[in-house]
């Protein structure tokens, strides 16, 4: 994002001439104090003691999981013996769900890598900056694009049999049209609250609840064949 | 800070040997607290104040620095492993056994190993949710953000590199499911696949360049960006705050969420 310029450098900016330097402030002129002052305080010693401790206290936790938990060791590894169903780590299994329903160059390369893009892009974008309530302006443009996105999107979940994917992108829009629904003077609070969140944090929170709930799935509820078990069933 | 009787500490701060150690000097007050920070090439990356509600459990919830600590828990255990381990088939599946049997505690210091992976994974997105919410990667925090997205992918790499080591089964068929997305990518998929495993499947070569990538490359890339990163935190400002700023109302008609927080005039 370029620096919007708030100021025009003006009469004299060339200091060999004059050594007066006269600004005109052109734009968001009011000197009204938005931000104050706040307290501070030394990041020696308040901030790196508690960040010690809050770190002594993960230690501690860890320590303890690791007396009571022995790490896994399976038997040796041989390639001649597939375990049925041999499973990435945790943090892979929502991408491993999205492996059963689409070919790899989908679901392991296309899909983490526009994840990744998404990710990073997002602060270079002026909307995420401003965060405006995505249904508060163009309300009818707004919900024509969400529903033709949201449609397509579970369209597309449902054509692949993604119903795992397609459960929390439902919940996801139910609540969307909740916000849209709502403004910020609605009665109920949660309504104001959701009519206040922008694109980015709907995308964001459509994301988060698919990699828990796809990652839940693919550690407990998937067995032989990737078929559907249910964990407390043996 | 005036103190009647100086305990040992103080005293120590002041023979020579400590000031030639540490730069800041010994003493109470401000200034010197400040230096303490200022004049250490660790802490420098810090800003010498922070702003006191940042310190609040819930600002943050300490999220970034129990992700640097699992971190450090991680390069002292892993170095302690590295003495036992070795990168080699099938000596590395017996190594895992000593480590059981044979050594001494060896198998609390492979546990905390892997279960501070796991939880370093675990708060990496954790903490990458939470200044998203906190909307903490606005200008002109967006390069940190990206370089903490870098840090994310890193993270995951450190672990899959080292879930393969242990050479078992559950290490084996894990790598051997991520090789295969790894050689779907189109053109160079099967290049792409052969640089990471020194052949066309799991086997010594690989265990030999996981072990590369997960004790030397990797650590070095995460510690030079781990420092960037806490760098850039001091010089963009500090902790964002505009999430801890005093709440307006909705119903007042305008929502504050939308105005720019840094609306500081520059002269």
């Amino acid at each position: 994002m370029t620096e919007p310029k708030d100021y025009l450098a003006g009469v004299g900016s060339d200091i060999a001439k004059s050594q007066k330097r006269v600004l005109f402030v052109t734009r968001r002129t009011s000197t009204k104090v938005k931000v104050r002052d706040e307290e501070q305080v030394q990041t020696f010693p308040e901030a790196l003691l508690r960040i010690a401790v809050a770190v002594e206290l993960l230690v501690v936790a860890l320590i303890c999981a690791s007396l009571l938990f022995d790490a896994p060791l399976e038997g040796i590894a041989d390639p001649a013996d597939t375990p049925n169903p041999a499973k990435a780590p945790w943090y892979f299994l929502g991408l491993q769900e999205m492996l059963h329903y689409f070919p790899p160059i989908v679901a392991g390369i296309l899909i983490p890598a526009l994840l990744v893009l998404a990710l990073v892009v997002i602060p270079y974008f002026n909307v995420n900056i401003e965060a405006e309530g995505l249904f508060l302006t163009n309300r009818r443009r707004r919900l024509n694009i969400f529903y033709i996105a949201s449609l397509g999107l579970s369209l597309f979940l449902l054509f692949f049999k993604v119903y795992v994917a397609l459960v929390p992108t439902l919940i996801v829009a139910a609540f969307m049209l909740i916000a849209a629904s709502s403004s910020l003077d609605s009665a109920k609070r949660y309504r104001r609250y959701l009519a206040s969140k922008p694109a980015s944090w709907w995308i964001m929170t459509w994301f988060l609840f698919e990699l828990i709930v796809l990652t839940v799935v693919g550690t407990f509820f998937r067995g032989p064949g990737w078929s559907w078990v249910l964990p407390w069933k043996g | 800070m005036a103190r009647g009787t100086d305990s040992y500490f103080d005293k120590l701060q002041r023979t020579r040997a400590w000031r030639s150690v540490f730069r800041s000097g010994s003493g109470y007050s401000t200034l010197h607290r400040a230096l303490a920070i200022q004049q250490n090439v660790f802490l420098h990356l810090f800003s010498t104040k922070v702003r006191r509600r940042m310190l609040t459990f819930r600002a943050t919830w300490y999220l970034g620095a129990l992700t640097l600590g699992t971190f450090f828990i991680l390069v002292v255990t892993g170095i302690l492993l590295m003495l036992y381990f070795h990168p080699s088939v099938p000596q590395a599946y017996a190594d895992m056994k000593d480590l059981k049997f044979v050594v001494s505690s060896g198998m609390f210091l492979r546990n905390l190993h892997r279960w501070s992976a796991h939880a370093m994974v675990f708060l990496v997105f954790a903490h990458m949710f939470k200044v998203f919410y906190r909307g903490a990667y606005r200008p002109p925090r967006e390069f940190n953000w990206v370089i903490g997205v870098i840090l994310l992918l890193i993270a995951l790499l450190l672990s899959y590199t080292g879930y393969l080591l242990p050479w078992d089964q559950l290490a084996f068929w894990a790598i051997t499911v991520g090789s295969n997305i790894a050689s779907a990518v189109p053109v160079f998929g099967g290049k792409v696949s052969f640089l990471l495993l020194g052949g066309h499947q799991v086997n010594a070569n690989a265990l030999l360049r996981f072990y590369v990538l997960h004790c030397v490359i990797l650590p070095l890339a995460a510690a030079l960006l781990i420092a960037v990163h806490m760098w850039r935190i001091r010089k963009d400002g500090g902790l964002y705050v505009r999430q801890s700023e005093p709440r307006i109302e909705p119903s007042a008609g305008t929502l504050r969420d939308s105005q720019p927080d840094d609306a500081v005039v520059k002269v």
